[in-house]
């Protein structure tokens, strides 16, 4: 279980939060004027990294934000922590 | 002979003696003895039978890596399965069965399996899959195959859980541990200090040996009175780390009574510690591995450093005339110690060549015969070890030569050390093979660093120096590696490696030439390490000889993964509290009383308590729905709907949200207005539907399915703060803040009229689809005018609190119109004659809009909103999509939800067009009634259909969805 450390609560127990699955992904601006293809793409296909992945988490059972988290999905450990807003951080070991 | 009791024993009183029963006689011991330790010391060797072919076994371990003695305890509800008698501390009366004997321990018939052991080798139930036939031999399987008994009865215990932070958990209570908790302790950290069985001090508990200058005893003693000097420290003997996560989580089981005789135990029988910490120091200790020879399985062959636990333990010698065969030193240390305790040492079998000469002096000082160079070959006896075969290895570590026979009645090996590395490996840590060991090592993991016999560090000297995080220079004795003993490269048919789960050295090499190669696939092809001990003393044994066999360096072949839990645990403490009423709270409606009191019986509806119909004498439940709907069809009806969702939507750009939600446009909603609305996932699936409600121009209240609310208000929360930040909107789930009883029928204006306040209930002042707020009786209320049942119809929302009062008021002023509650079956039946979509009965994964009678609103709608561009996929696009009609089903009773809808001609294909999604007898129409979804249903009006209910065919038309006031002049009344 992870230990989280949620920008505005601080590290708290994975058991209080949510992941929403793959982060930065981007809605298309007219969904009407997309393809099929790229509706597809935005609905459904994920990198599935092996390495650093970037994951939208909710504090579900605390301050009900959301954030991102760069997770290594190898070890787990938690590479950065920062806003929903926030670009892709540059890490040293990332994609 | 065998065992017996001597002196000495740190872990028993004799003042105290204990009665318990084993295999149905009466024995004695001693308080802190162990099951095995006190039946050992009475003489008992026959512990079990094996698991397949029912092979007589001993004891061979003193602790959790017991493979053989595996027992069941008490009787009835309370009775535990397959626990180890090591493991298990003696309390009085305790009562105690071997699980695989029949009819008896001593005389077993199903011993014949042994017998026929060449015809069930490794894979054997596999093959049978393929060939002649596993049903001839499922039967004799089952019977044969087996270990304890699982409880009939609920379990009657309590179990607890509590989580625990700190600075420092050490895992495991011998010397290095407790240094380990010692040094953090005085720093001033948090420390908590956990073992898993009584005793501290591991392996050095009740020695003599001395550590750093005092006996081990002493020390022990010392280290833990200071230990409990400290508030900082938290100790707990009986509390087992069984599980290593993340970032310094911990599971540990603690067993709180299970030591204790029956009557006296009070309070929950286990906790479960999730502990979360800065540094996990594991100081787990190490296994010994047994021998892997022929009839190494006979009782009274043991591992030698069980053999010195149980004399330092408990004063219990395991036998009077002792070989110890070894390939490394501590077997040497094993001999010493028992000959001290008084036992005669017949001889000392090394597999090395030439021992340290101080070993061969202290060997020579007390006449112990050695033989260097030399193994054990086979041991030798019937029901236990009479004597022990022993031949040279050659430089391959073949048996060769002359086989010299050793009288003994105790055999004792060592085939070397296995740090006890499953929490390491359960974290990620890596493991390295030790060339010198020959066993797996942990290699550096940060934040939990493995110290003392877990690190392969077997000295008293550099474990405290690692425990206590000063440099060090390791030191290492090297071993002589013994895989299989034999004389030829096939292993010995009878030389066992998994002694609970009965594979042999021939079964791993069997594997091995059936290209079962990979570890993970010898482990399942095999059984070999899936038994309940998990391989603690078979898993390196069983890498070595299939290393051996494949010409392959064990490292290359590496280790199957270790997994969680370390050892067995029970589910109850995992559970905790969460069964029965403790699993989920369960939702009581603001009227729970009243509705009880009025004859309702209640049901659980998305976790909410709710009536499913209000039984009247001598009434039955279908009875009782058809007089309430008859009731609110001609008079009123009272309902609670106080379960459903409801969401405040407030902000500027409220309603340039909810266009985006909603399939419709909510923005042209005038203020006071409701809208029925339906929500999409991005997918284009209905995902919930419910009335929409314009409170001003900035501030909505969005209406959603009962038991939905909290699911939707976080995903409202979802799109705001991850898609559209720049909204400016806040949404507050307020769904248990107001509480709803609506009033539906002809009568539903009269009953309200009368109650005093500031609402205009005229139907020319208050039409249909639109919400007023004002004051009923002095209560703030909330009113729309909206209808699930297709009659006129008020939901009256009132702060939860004040519930009661308004359930007096309208049962007051509804009595002179025959005012009548009703349930959640009576409000379903009128929704169903009325055609409207109840999201999750008609709709599923695959229902859109258009499937469902919105294909207009889709149309007309211009702007975008979730899951809108999925509607718009050729899929979503085909005439022949399942859509929601009605069928009118012919004969008097109706037909089960799921029945599926064929066209007549086509029975005998798989015709299904679709299927009944809702279904129930109308008792306003006096037939049933019953929506589907049908294949391009919408066209279909008028078609005959044949039905597939339950096995039976029956016959019905398709008809629109309404089938009750279709103009909608009684809603709009």
């Amino acid at each position: 279980m992870l230990l989280i450390d949620c920008p505005w609560c601080g590290p708290r127990s994975e058991r209080e939060f949510r992941c929403g699955g793959e982060s930065h992904i981007v809605r298309p601006e007219t969904p009407d004027a997309v393809d099929d293809a790229a509706w597809a793409d935005y609905l459904f296909y994920r990198h599935n990294t092996k390495g650093v992945s970037f994951e939208r988490w909710l504090h579900r059972f605390g301050c009900g934000r959301w954030f991102n988290v760069a997770r290594a999905t190898t070890d787990h450990r938690l590479a950065a922590v920062y806003g929903m807003t926030d670009p892709r951080p540059e890490l040293e070991d990332g994609r | 002979m065998s065992g017996t009791r001597v002196a000495g024993g740190v872990a028993i009183d004799r003042s105290h003696r204990l009665d318990f029963r084993w295999a149905g006689k009466q024995y004695r011991g001693f308080a802190g003895d162990t099951l095995a330790s006190a039946l050992l010391a009475d003489g008992v060797r026959l512990f079990g039978r094996s698991f397949k072919y029912h092979r007589p076994r001993g004891l061979i371990a003193a602790g959790l890596d017991e493979p053989n003695a595996i027992v069941q305890i008490e009787r009835g509800a309370a009775t535990i399965p397959n626990l180890k008698a090591p493991y298990i501390e003696l309390y009085d009366q305790l009562d105690a069965q071997p699980v695989n004997a029949w009819p008896s321990l001593g005389f077993d018939l199903m011993a014949v399996n042994g017998l026929f052991k060449r015809f069930i080798p490794a894979a054997f139930y596999y093959k049978t899959f393929m060939w002649p036939n596993w049903l001839l031999f499922e039967p004799l399987i089952r019977k044969a195959a087996g270990l304890g008994r699982a409880p009939q009865e609920r379990d009657p215990d309590l179990y607890s859980q509590t989580s625990a932070h700190c600075d420092v958990l050490v895992v495991g209570g011998g010397i290095a541990g407790l240094a380990a908790a010692l040094a953090a302790g005085r720093r001033g950290e948090r420390v908590i200090l956990a073992t898993g069985g009584a005793l501290w001090g591991g392996r050095l508990a009740g020695s003599d040996q001395l550590v750093e200058g005092q006996p081990a005893t002493d020390w022990i003693a010392h280290t833990l009175a200071e230990l409990d000097t400290l508030p900082n420290v938290l100790r707990r003997n009986r509390m087992l780390a069984t599980g290593h996560y993340d970032q310094g989580l911990v599971a540990l089981c603690e067993r709180m009574t299970d030591h204790l005789p029956i009557d006296a135990r009070i309070g929950p029988r286990q906790r479960l510690w999730h502990v979360r910490a800065g540094q996990v120091i594991l100081a787990t200790g190490a296994f010994e591995r047994p021998l892997v020879f022929a009839n190494n399985d006979l009782p009274g062959v043991m591992l030698a450093g069980a053999a010195t636990a149980y004399l330092h333990r408990y004063g219990v010698l395991v036998g009077q005339n002792i070989v110890v065969a070894t390939n490394n030193d501590s077997g040497w240390h094993a001999a010493m110690s028992l000959a001290q305790g008084g036992a005669r040492i017949a001889a000392i079998v090394d597999a090395r060549p030439s021992p340290a000469t101080s070993l061969l002096a202290a060997a020579e000082a007390l006449d112990i015969t050695v033989r260097c160079g030399t193994a054990p070959e086979k041991a030798v006896g019937g029901k236990q070890v009479r004597a022990v075969d022993v031949a040279r290895l050659d430089a391959a570590s073949r048996l060769t030569g002359r086989t010299e026979r050793l009288v003994c009645d105790t055999l004792l090996m060592s085939g070397g050390w296995n740090p006890a590395v499953h929490l390491h490996s359960q974290a990620g840590g890596a493991l390295r093979l030790d060339p010198a060991q020959h066993s797996f090592m942990p290699a550096a993991l940060p934040g939990s660093p493995s110290i003392g016999a877990a690190a392969g560090d077997f000295a008293i000297k550099t474990s405290l120096a690692a425990a206590r995080g000063t440099e060090f220079v390791p030191v290492s004795t090297p071993i002589r590696p013994l895989w299989s003993l034999a004389r030829t490269a096939e292993p010995d048919p009878l030389a066992w490696v998994d002694f609970q789960n009965d594979v042999t050295a021939a079964d791993v090499a069997l594997a091995a030439r059936e290209n079962f190669r990979s570890v993970e696939h010898l482990k399942r092809y095999t059984t070999l390490g899936m038994a309940s001990d998990q391989g603690k003393t078979s898993n390196v044994n069983g890498i070595g000889i299939l290393s051996q066999f494949l010409g392959r360096p064990m490292e290359a072949i590496g280790t199957t993964r270790f997994r969680p839990p370390y050892d067995p645990t029970t589910i109850g403490v995992f559970a905790g509290h969460r069964i029965g009423d403790g699993l989920a709270p369960r939702r009581r409606l603001a009227l729970d009383a009243w509705h009880v009191a009025a004859g309702a019986k209640l049901e659980e509806y998305g976790g909410w308590m709710r009536p499913v119909a209000y039984l009247q004498e001598g009434e039955t439940e279908a009875q009782a729905v058809a007089r309430e709907v008859i009731a609110v069809r001609t008079r009123v009806g009272l309902f609670e709907a106080s379960p459903l969702g409801k969401i405040e939507v407030k902000g500027p750009d409220a309603a340039r949200f909810l266009d985006r939600i909603y399939v419709n446009t909510i923005s042209t909603l005038k203020d006071g207005r409701c809208r029925y609305g339906v929500m999409l996932d991005e997918n284009g699936t209905i995902f919930d539907d419910g009335v929409v409600t314009r409170l001003a121009d900035d501030h909505f209240l969005v209406g959603t399915t009962s038991g939905h609310a909290s699911a939707i208000a976080e995903i409202l929360e979802e799109w705001l703060q991850c898609e559209w930040v720049d909204l400016r909107v806040l949404v507050q789930d307020v769904t248990t803040c107001w509480a709803v009883l609506t009033v539906a029928g002809p009568k539903a204006r009269d009953v309200l009229q009368t109650l005093e306040g500031t609402i205009d209930w005229s139907a020319s002042a208050f039409p249909h689809m639109q919400h007023r707020a004002g004051l009923i009786a002095g209560m703030n209320a909330r009113v729309a005018r909206v209808s699930f049942s297709g009659e006129l119809s008020y939901e009256v929302s009132v702060p939860w609190r004040q519930a009661d009062r308004l359930g007096e008021r309208l049962t007051a002023a509804g009595a002179v119109h025959g005012l009548t509650p009703f349930g959640i079956e009576a409000l379903m039946t009128m929704r169903i004659e009325k055609g409207f979509l109840h999201v999750g009965s008609e709709t599923d994964g695959t229902t859109q809009p258009q499937d469902v009678g919105f294909a207009a609103v889709l149309a007309n709608k211009k702007s975008d909103f979730v899951g809108r561009r999925s509607t718009r996929r050729p899929d979503s696009l085909r005439g022949d999509r399942r859509q929601l009609v009605g069928v009118a089903v012919d004969g008097p009773l109706p037909v089960e939800p799921g029945a599926h809808v064929v066209t007549p001609g086509r029975e005998d294909a798989i015709g299904s067009e679709g299927w009944i999604t809702s279904s129930a007898w109308s008792p306003t129409i006096g037939a049933p009634v019953a929506l589907a979804m049908v294949n391009g249903g919408a066209a279909r009006m008028g078609e005959t259909v044949k039905i597939w209910d339950l096995g039976t065919w029956r016959k019905g038309r398709i008809v629109p969805p309404c089938r009750y006031d279709p103009d909608g002049s009684r809603l709009n009344g």
